[in-house]
């Protein structure tokens, strides 16, 4: 340890005690800074980065080569039908690691660090979930790939299929703001961990997914009809292949909306309030 | 002189459930200066520490910093505070550089600000070889250094250290130890949270003790000594078996109970005088045929007078290899 000076103006006259206020160009900055952080996160664990896309590649050559052939959609392709449902489990896949990373943060006192600085309260989360969709775009970048290698083919304008792309994302954004709640109210990675596999089964497998809502039982399709991500996908799907979207896609957007609104208040309060 | 303290805290309670973590807490911190918060485990040490920066509001009572309300004025506290804790708040995955240069963005400093100010709290900490490494590659004491660094950047008038050295090295510790003092010289104020009394004694102006939430003490190390009005008298007994029987013996001329320490065959206790009580606790010992390795008197520890204020040590038993060491240091 050099005993030295020091640092520039530490002399007690020297110090600022003035405050500077929160501007909103501070607060950009500051998502700015943390979203840089976890992209380089992101980047030093390329393995977490090679998992998350291989777990829905596996899930769709399953569905393609395994039991796709079993199963019978009138007036589709098989595989046209279920990439987009794999698109939308590879973000809610992403997801989960939203909620393991907080917990994470919490436990090793990364977010009392952070709590403490003069940052903006919303700048750590947006940080998080900004670079956690960017994961998402990479997953999905290599899993339109993967899927055109299959015989999964666009048939729409190539505006209404970007328009696709970017509803799932957006779908996956909003639901990271779910997950990064989980993360926040369990405290714990590992539960963390397991609890946000929950709302991936029901999402992802009690919807139009995989199979089309009317083969399920009465009293279940009237969930899997109307949940997010069977209107999410079922206009996704429209939006691809073309035929009427309007419907499907205005209640996809209004959830999208809904569950960014709720989770991004729900997190704010628990990160204001964390504690180990 | 008087000077308005850095920080101060009025009849603080902070309840958690059923546990009443902080009770009608009072405590002030002059500028410039170390105050030192000691006490064991549990003792509401960090939780008194979360309240003054901002990380817990408290149920009751009031507290400033640099003269902002810690409640009404939260976000003007946190631009003029550092805080560095036990855990070692560094991102693993970001090298040395990256972790500092992110403190300083997100304490609104200028990009070249915090640029500079990176190289240089890097090179005052010793870790310019390893700025660009990853922090998981780096060791515990490095952790420590890079945190107090990170803590740094803003070159706050006010810093908070919860428990700083808690399993460092004793090297590491000394140079935490130095680099604490140079802060005080050059006019920061400095709440330190510590269960080692030695740690207290040597950077705290004033200690405050507290114990289940309670301020039980609070004063000088000397005038926390003053307060057990006497002496230690202690004695090392060859064989562990003797111990007991040592202590019964000795009791009589003590002014409280006997402390047992049987890993190092010791006893120990305050009493009222000096050399009468040590001729006579040495003749009962004598007059008992017990062996002894060392009988004496000495000026009180913190340890004692920690002891007499609350009828338990301040450390947790004896798994502590820095424990052990310290308390052979002192008997040799």
């Amino acid at each position: 340890m050099t005993g030295v000076t020091g640092m520039t103006g530490l002399a007690a006259g020297q110090q600022a005690t003035q405050p500077v206020p929160l501007t909103m160009r501070l607060a950009l900055r500051d998502i700015g800074g943390i979203t840089r952080r976890n992209l380089l996160r992101i980047a030093r664990t390329p393995q977490l980065v090679f998992v998350s896309i291989l777990q829905p590649t596996i899930i769709l050559l399953l569905f393609r080569f395994v039991l796709g052939g079993a199963i019978h959609i009138p007036g589709v392709d098989y595989v046209d039908y279920v990439v987009p449902g794999i698109f939308l489990e590879a973000v809610l896949l992403g997801g989960m690691t939203t909620a393991l990373a907080l917990a994470q943060d919490l436990q090793s006192g990364m977010i009392d660090r952070f709590r403490s600085l003069p940052m903006a309260r919303s700048a750590f989360l947006a940080g998080r979930t900004l670079a956690d969709l960017s994961r998402g775009v990479i997953a999905l970048a290599a899993l339109i790939g993967l899927g055109a290698a299959v015989g999964f083919r666009f048939h729409n304008s190539a505006g209404a299929c970007l328009a696709g792309v970017a509803l799932i994302l957006a779908f996956g954004y909003a639901m990271t703001w779910a997950y990064a709640a989980i993360g926040l109210a369990v405290k714990d990675p590992q539960t963390a961990q397991m609890a946000s596999i929950l709302p991936m089964f029901v999402l992802f497998f009690a919807s139009s997914a995989l199979v089309p809502v009317s083969t399920m039982p009465g009293w279940l399709q009237p969930f899997a009809r109307n949940q997010p991500a069977t209107v999410t996908i079922d206009s996704v799907r429209a939006l691809f292949e073309g035929g009427p979207v309007y419907h499907d896609l205005w209640q996809a957007v209004a959830w999208c909306g809904g569950i960014f609104l709720v989770f991004l208040a729900v997190s704010l309060r628990l990160y204001r309030r964390a504690t180990v | 002189m008087t000077q308005a303290p850095m920080i101060e805290a009025e009849a603080l309670t902070k309840r958690f459930g059923s546990t009443l973590a902080l009770d009608d807490v009072t405590v002030r911190a002059p500028a410039g200066q170390v105050l030192a918060l000691l006490g064991p485990n549990g003792a509401g040490k960090t939780t008194l520490v979360r309240v003054l920066t901002t990380l817990l509001t408290p149920d009751s009572g009031r507290a400033r910093v640099a003269g902002f309300d810690v409640v009404a004025n939260a976000s003007a506290i946190r631009s003029v505070i550092g805080l560095a804790g036990q855990y070692a708040s560094v991102d693993e995955l970001l090298t040395g550089r990256e972790n500092l240069e992110l403190a300083g963005l997100l304490y609104h400093l200028g990009k070249p600000v915090y640029r500079l100010r990176a190289r240089e709290a890097l090179e005052r900490m010793s870790l310019t070889d390893v700025a660009d490494r990853p922090v998981r590659t780096y060791s515990g004491g490095m952790r420590r250094r890079l945190d107090l660094a990170a803590s740094l950047i803003r070159q706050p008038p006010v810093l908070f250290l919860d428990e700083p050295t808690t399993g460092l090295d004793p090297r590491t510790r000394n140079e935490l130890w130095l680099l604490i003092s140079e802060l005080v010289a050059e006019g920061t104020t400095v709440l330190l949270t510590t269960q080692y009394m030695d740690e207290a004694e040597h950077l705290a102006a004033a200690i405050v003790v507290l114990d289940a939430g309670q301020v039980v003490a609070a004063g000088t190390a000397d005038q926390l000594k003053d307060r057990l009005g006497g002496n230690v008298l202690e004695v090392r007994v060859t064989h562990r078996a003797d111990l007991e029987r040592a202590a019964a013996l000795i009791a009589g001329t003590g002014s409280a109970a006997p402390r047992l320490e049987p890993e190092l065959n010791k006893a120990s206790m305050p009493v009222k005088g000096g050399p009468g009580e040590l001729i006579a606790a040495g003749r009962a010992l004598e007059d008992a045929g017990v062996a002894l390795d060392d009988l004496g008197i000495r000026r009180p520890s913190l340890d004692d007078v920690f002891l007499a204020l609350t009828g338990h040590a301040a450390r947790p038993g004896n798994g502590d290899e820095r424990t052990g060491r310290r308390r052979k240091e002192r008997t040799a």
